[in-house]
């Protein structure tokens, strides 16, 4: 479990996402990564090959156990999208695979 | 199709110093960076970080600022957020920024894409709750974000009591370090004491963040043998064994487990270039071929940085500027004796910055026993692949990672190998019975990261934002 810490002089505004129809608020510039697992959201997929639950491993873009469905779009890297205003993120089940 | 005289791919040190270099010669460069900011993973969210208490980060942290503050100030065209998604030798590089593709042709083109955790495949690994100690980093640095107690860090090297240090300064509790560093390798190190007093700054700082650790009363099990992450769809617990009492597992409740086992270089796109790689056994990774000027065997193009050996921010910086006056010399930008005159002072600095190296190597290098994990450990954290299917592909008579990876899937995940790449390298030449170097390493080609098709489509159109599509493009 993570979460921010307080820091009296951040005046870093905050942003409100929506996961899974939960409202989340965010360090506006934070990464959807680092705003769910601050909000104590601690599985963001499950595998397409034996639905087992994944989170962040890297965060630095190299692992891709960050994936998440991202206004619409699936198999987007959540530490490499930064938080907007209304951004809609869910869970990703499964999913079909995505090869490269 | 917009062409420069010399691009560079990532705005870590070696980037940042590059296009800092070139641009006070008067060449136009563009620099292209994944991230939103600039600064690396070791300079990360520099600008925004919350943690603006100089002490908490610390001072090799806040060093970074004299090369953004540069990168910011002088006329480079710096492109945060594009992410490179394929290069040709003839350097035309393709870049991806909002759903926009574009293409650049470069006359010459630093590669600067710095390096990533080790994998540290362990059992239970995959759980939620199980991060690298750099990405825990990442967190704290971009975000002040932290893992709420319990937390186990787990590993060896500079970077685990770093974090270590920067979560306690921030008052987040440890509940201990598991330190795999094998007993051997202190003695052994002790060859390369040379080499370390030359880097006594650097030692200096070692032994203060263990003191530091040690002031705070964390709890340090040394000579770990074995290490294993249990728990039902997340983290519960850690579970380990000492050398001093094999056999026997030793338990701690965790929500959190950082492991770290150093760093290797990034080589995704000299691999894709088809550079000759080396494998060192010093470092136990694979290093792109380049001279000491950081000219790669791949006409135009040079590597800069940790992704070319990892040797730390302050010989990516240098390594950086010397890239940027080869560049410039094979350009006829400057001529030959400026470039003698300049490159001079910078191998130097080169050469005592990376003086520390061979001892660090040794210190920290993981034990066989962490390179060559257990049947029941997944490998391809991607595919699901495990060392023990690895194994039993290796003795029905597969001795490359391509076949391998036709065979399991291994490899053929979204990470192109980034997180298995060098322990199937490793697995398959001990099962084999040959060198690393001759079992070779995955064959890669862009797309560096998957693309949908509208995203290739914006490419020849840019001026329209093409619609995204949901389609992805093998
Ligand atoms: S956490 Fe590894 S790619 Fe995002």
């Amino acid at each position: 479990m993570f979460a921010y810490l307080k820091q009296p002089d951040d005046r870093t505004e905050n942003v409100i996402i929506d996961y899974e129809g939960k409202a989340l608020s965010a360090r506006a510039g934070d990464t959807v990564a680092a705003a769910l697992l601050a909000s104590g959201v601690d599985v963001f997929r499950t595998t397409p090959v034996s639905q087992s639950p994944r989170a962040p491993w890297c965060m630095m873009g190299a692992c891709f156990d960050c994936l998440l469905e991202i206004d619409g779009v699936p198999n987007r890297q959540g530490c490499q999208v930064v938080v907007a205003q209304g951004m809609k993120v869910a869970h990703q089940k499964g999913a079909r695979r995505i090869d490269s | 199709m917009k062409r420069v005289p010399l691009a560079i791919i990532g705005a870590g040190p070696a980037g940042m110093a590059a296009a800092a270099t070139a641009t006070r010669k008067g060449l136009e460069v563009v620099i292209f960076d994944e991230q939103p900011a600039p600064g690396g993973q070791i300079y990360r969210a520099l600008e925004s970080t919350p943690l603006r208490d100089p002490v908490l980060l610390g001072s090799d942290y806040w060093h970074g600022s004299e090369l953004i503050d540069a990168l910011r100030r002088e006329s480079i065209d710096y492109r945060p957020g594009h992410m490179v998604w394929q290069l040709t030798r003839e350097g035309e590089i393709g870049v991806i920024a909002d759903d926009i593709a574009e293409v650049v042709v470069a006359e010459r083109v630093i590669l600067a894409t710095g390096a990533q955790e080790r994998p540290f495949p362990i059992a239970g690994w995959t759980l939620p709750g199980v991060m690298g100690a750099g990405a825990a980093q990442v967190l704290l640095k971009t975000s002040g974000v932290a893992a709420q107690a319990p937390v186990v860090l787990a590993g060896s090297g500079p970077l685990l009591y770093l974090v270590a240090a920067q979560y306690l300064r921030a008052g987040s509790p440890i509940e201990a370090i598991l330190e795999t560093t094998p007993r051997g390798n202190y003695r052994r190190a002790m060859t390369y004491v040379g080499g370390a007093a030359r880097g006594w700054r650097y030692l200096q700082k070692g032994l203060s963040l263990l003191r530091e650790l040690k002031r705070a009363g964390v709890r340090h099990v040394r000579d770990v043998t074995a290490l294993r992450a249990v728990g039902e769809g997340r983290l519960a617990g850690v579970e380990w064994q000492t050398g001093a009492k094999p056999g026997i597992w030793q338990a701690c409740e965790a929500t959190t487990l950082l492991l770290h086992h150093g760093v290797i270089p990034n080589i995704q796109m000299t691999r894709a270039l088809s550079g000759e790689h080396d494998w060192s056994d010093q470092q136990l990774c694979w290093i792109p071929r380049r001279d000491s000027d950081g000219r790669s065997d791949i006409d135009g193009f040079y590597v800069a940085g940790d992704s070319g050996g990892v040797g730390g921010a302050r010989v990516a910086e240098t390594q950086g500027s010397l890239a940027a006056l080869a560049a410039l010399a094979s350009l006829d930008h400057i001529d030959t004796p400026t470039f003698e005159r300049e490159a001079q002072p910078l191998r130097r600095a080169l050469a005592s910055e990376s003086a520390i190296r061979p001892f660090l190597d040794t210190l920290y290098r993981p034990a066989d026993t962490w390179r060559h994990p257990s049947d029941d450990v997944v490998v391809c954290r991607c595919e699901e692949v495990t060392a023990g299917e690895i194994r039993r592909v290796a003795k029905l008579g597969c001795s490359g990672p391509n076949q391998m990876k036709s065979f399991t899937r291994c490899g053929m995940g979204p990470c192109q190998g980034r997180m298995c790449g060098v322990t199937v390298s490793e697995l398959l030449a001990r099962e084999s019975g040959q060198s690393v170097e001759a079992t070779g390493y995955y064959r890669l080609r862009p797309p560096f990261k998957p693309i949908t098709l509208g995203q290739l489509a914006s490419a020849a159109e840019p001026a329209e934002k093409a619609h995204r599509s949901e389609t992805e493009v093998s």
